[in-house]
């Protein structure tokens, strides 16, 4: 079982990419592809892992959403945060606290 | 979804968390995502910046409407409503800053690394320019002054640096070659031909 590239960017689940280069609508998207990236390069989960509980997340989805498309980083991002729950590393509680914080900051973003 | 916040606020709270719990730096989250992207994103300001340093005309019309003129290139990745673009001389030295948060013009500079959104990159870079560029590697003379630009969601900065010397009779290609997205934000100079051999 490889980690490497080619795993990552060919196969079941890969990313969608255009000349061997991941492909990302918004900045989010890569700072997220990343973290899953880095998280399994430092050994807290094997892609193998990962590439499962994202095909699991997208099947259902798409088992609740009937004819409709996936949107690809929503379901990596949803994958990551289910395995890092599932990993103990980070709870999806503590992520919802975190995030409502940040959305309420006086700013106009 | 329903009231859940955006995916890149989430996002951005999924790295805190992460960094916080001691389990990656936002620098190991930049360098793979370099190692991904290497050639989209800044080179589109690049270019930009490359078309401005070998039409006086191009120039002009950037450093006036910024927004307008990038528009010129048709660039995918969404739009920057109100770019505005800062020419570094050698009296004055441009860099750009969100002290808000992490405002970023996507569009012509690809993916922001982590360090704008450094909260102490932020306050710092207005209260003591000289000396933040200076631990980044950028010695200014003394003489020249520095400016920083705030972004927010109306408006937009991007620097467009000087132009190194050496390079009479390079195409616009080879140009773009020479311009970093860190130039572009006013944290670096454009490389110069030798750095680039």
């Amino acid at each position: 079982m490889s980690d490497g590239d080619d795993a990552l960017l060919l196969g079941a689940a890969a990313p969608p990419s255009a000349n061997g280069e991941p492909v990302f609508d918004a900045p989010w998207q890569s700072r997220v592809f990343a973290m899953a990236r880095r998280l399994n390069e430092q050994g807290h989960f094997t892609w193998d892992e990962f590439r499962a509980c994202l095909i699991a997340e997208i099947a259902a989805w798409e088992a609740a959403h009937p004819g409709a498309d996936y949107h690809y980083y929503d379901r990596f991002f949803a994958a990551l945060l289910q395995l890092l729950e599932r990993k103990s590393i980070c709870s999806l509680a503590e992520l919802g606290r975190r995030s409502r914080e940040y959305a309420a900051r006086p700013h106009e973003h | 979804m329903n009231d859940r916040p955006p995916q890149a606020v989430r996002a951005e709270a999924l790295e805190d968390l992460l960094m916080e719990k001691g389990l990656l730096k936002g620098s190991d989250v930049d360098a793979v995502i370099q190692r991904y992207t290497e050639r989209v994103g800044p080179m589109n300001g690049a270019r930009v910046v490359a078309r401005a340093w070998v039409d006086e005309d191009f120039r002009a019309r950037l450093l006036e409407d910024g927004a307008a003129t990038v528009a010129e290139f048709d660039f995918e990745g969404g739009q920057t409503e109100r770019l505005v673009v800062k020419a570094n001389s050698d009296e004055e030295h441009h860099a750009v800053v969100c002290t808000l948060c992490s405002c970023y013009p996507w569009a012509v500079l690809g993916l922001p690394p982590a360090w704008y959104k450094d909260p102490e990159y932020r306050s710092r870079i207005v209260r003591e320019p000289r000396l933040v560029l200076a631990e980044m590697g950028l010695q200014l003379a003394p003489e020249v002054a520095i400016r920083v630009w705030d972004s927010s969601a109306e408006v937009r900065y991007l620097v467009l640096p000087q132009r190194p010397a050496g390079t009479d009779g390079w195409d616009e290609a080879a140009l773009a070659g020479l311009v970093s997205r860190d130039s572009m934000i006013g944290a670096a100079l454009a490389r110069r031909p030798e750095e680039v051999a």
